[in-house]
C-alpha cells in the first residue's frame, strides 16, 4: 500500500466503529476522510468544535460559504437538522460527554492509552487547539494514524512526547492492525493478513497482547 | 442609534499596553475592520485573547505581523508561521490554552465565576504550577477567569439597540467575549430596525459600540 492506500485503508476501517445516531468528532487529516465511508443507510451527526452539529460534504468552490467552515478553517455545507452554536456550548457538548465518538491522528500513542499529538519541542508547536478537550471528554476516543513514522513506532510503551492526555485510548486502528487499550494493556483484536503478526509487534514498541486476533475486513 | 462609532474613533479605547479579546475562529468571526483600525493606531505591548494566530496576513496575525503583539493567549498557532517565528525569537509571549479551557474561562470571567474546574490538561503540562483539585475523587485544573480591557466582536445583523446576531459559524468566541470585557466594540454587516427576541443571541446590554460596515 501507498501512504494514500494506507489512509483509505484506515479511514473505512474507523468507519465500521461508528453507529447509527451517534455524535462523532473527526479530527484535520486522515480522521475527515471517515465521513466519505459512513453508509447511506447511517444517520451520524458529525460535530464541529467551531460551532456546529451536522456537518455536510464539502461544498462545489462555486457554491462556498466563507461563513460555514469547519475545525480546519475549510468550507463546508450544514446537513438538514443541523445548527450554530458558541464555543462554550460546542467544549460543553465536548467536555460534557456529549460527543460518541472522537477520531484523531497522533504522534505517539503509548500502552497505557495516553497519547501525545500537539507539540514537538523544540520543531513543532502548533498547539493543543480542541484536541486535549476533545480525548478527555468524548466517549470513545479513536487513534487513526500510520503504524510507524517511515518505520520508526509510534505504538510504545511509554509516549516520549508531551502528552495531550493520560489513559484516555479506546481504540488505535492502522494499516497493520486494530487494537484496544485496557487497564490490562494493549491488544492486537484484528490483523491485517498483508502482515504476519511477528511483523506487527516488531513496528510496536509497546508489547502487543495477542489473543486470537481476527482477520481485518475492509471492503 | 446612540452606540454607532466612527471607525476612527477607535484610537480614543486604545491604549499601549491593554489586553484586547479577538472574536473569529481562524478568522471566520474575526473583525478585519476592527483589526486594521487597531493596526493604524500603532497601540504597542498588546495582550490579545483570540482562539488562534490567524494567518500571517489575515486575523490577528495582521497585529503579529505589525510587531504589536507581546503577549499571545490562543490554543492554537499551526497556521501562522510568523506567529512560532516571533514565539522561538522570545519577541512574543505564547501561552497555548485547551481550546475548551479558553472559551470556559472567558466565559466565567462574563458570568461572574473566579474560575472553572477542568479535567482538562490533567497529567499534562498545562497542569504545571496550576492548583489541582479532587472532587468526588477525580482530579480538576483550577483555570482562573480571563479577562480584557476590550472585546472586539463581528456581528452579522445588530438592532437599533445594540443586539446582535451572527450568522453560521462565525458566532464561535464571539458571545462568550462580549460579555468578559470592560468595553465590546462590534462591527456589523447590517443594520436592521428589530430583531425577533426569541432569537437574539448577545443582549444589546454587553455591546458598547457598533461599528456599521461600509462607513
Amino acid at each position: 500500500m501507498d501512504r494514500q492506500e494506507m489512509k483509505t485503508f484506515i479511514a473505512k476501517r474507523v468507519a465500521k466503529e461508528l453507529t447509527n445516531g451517534d455524535v462523532v468528532n473527526l479530527g484535520i487529516g486522515l480522521p475527515t476522510l471517515v465521513a466519505n465511508y459512513i453508509p447511506d443507510a447511517m444517520t451520524i451527526y458529525l460535530q464541529s468544535e467551531n460551532g456546529l452539529i451536522g456537518l455536510g460534504p464539502k461544498p462545489e468552490s462555486t457554491n462556498s460559504d466563507p461563513d460555514i467552515s469547519n475545525a480546519g478553517g475549510e468550507p463546508v455545507t450544514l446537513k438538514p437538522g443541523g445548527m450554530y452554536f458558541d464555543s462554550a456550548l460546542s467544549f460543553g457538548i465536548i467536555r460534557g460527554g456529549h460527543v460518541d465518538v472522537t477520531v484523531l491522528g497522533s504522534l505517539q500513542v503509548d500502552e497505557t492509552g495516553s497519547l501525545a499529538n500537539w507539540i514537538i519541542p523544540g520543531k513543532m508547536v502548533p498547539g493543543m487547539g480542541g484536541a486535549m478537550d476533545l480525548v478527555t471528554g468524548a466517549k470513545k476516543v479513536i487513534i487513526a494514524m500510520t503504524h510507524t513514522n517511515k518505520g520508526k513506532p509510534k505504538i510504545l510503551k511509554k509516549c516520549t512526547l508531551p502528552l495531550t492526555a493520560k489513559y484516555q485510548v479506546d481504540m488505535v486502528i492502522t494499516e497493520m492492525g486494530v487494537m484496544t487499550v485496557d487497564n490490562t494493556g494493549i491488544h492486537l483484536v484484528e490483523y491485517n493478513p498483508e502482515f504476519s503478526l511477528e511483523q506487527i509487534q516488531a513496528a510496536t514498541d509497546a508489547t502487543l497482547l495477542i489473543n486470537n486476533p481476527k482477520k481485518m475486513v475492509v471492503n | 442609534m446612540h452606540k454607532l462609532l466612527d471607525i476612527s474613533s477607535i484610537k480614543e479605547h486604545l491604549f499601549d499596553g491593554m489586553t484586547i479579546m479577538v472574536g473569529g475562529f481562524m478568522c471566520v468571526g474575526t473583525p478585519e475592520v476592527l483589526i486594521e483600525a487597531i493596526m493604524q493606531s500603532n497601540v504597542q505591548d498588546l495582550t490579545i485573547i483570540c482562539n488562534d494566530a490567524g494567518f500571517e496576513n489575515r486575523g490577528v496575525g495582521k497585529l503579529i505581523k505589525n510587531n504589536q503583539v507581546s503577549h499571545l493567549i490562543a490554543s492554537h498557532i499551526g497556521l501562522n508561521p510568523y506567529a512560532g517565528k516571533q514565539m522561538s525569537a522570545e519577541h512574543m509571549t505564547v501561552t497555548l490554552v485547551p481550546q475548551g479551557t479558553l472559551a470556559e474561562q472567558i466565559r466565567a470571567q462574563g458570568h461572574g465565576l473566579g474560575g472553572i474546574l477542568t479535567p482538562t490538561g490533567v497529567g499534562t503540562i498545562v497542569e504545571e504550577n496550576k492548583e489541582v483539585l479532587k472532587v468526588n475523587n477525580k482530579r480538576y485544573l483550577l483555570e482562573t477567569a480571563l479577562h480584557a480591557d476590550l472585546a472586539i466582536i463581528e456581528a452579522y445583523q445588530t438592532d437599533q439597540y445594540g443586539n446582535v446576531i451572527y450568522t453560521k459559524t462565525t458566532r464561535n468566541f464571539n458571545p462568550i467575549m462580549a460579555m468578559a470585557a470592560d468595553k465590546t466594540i462590534a462591527f456589523s454587516r447590517e443594520m436592521v430596525d428589530t430583531l425577533d427576541p426569541e432569537c437574539i443571541i448577545t443582549p444589546h446590554i454587553f455591546i458598547d459600540y457598533v461599528v456599521k460596515a461600509g462607513l
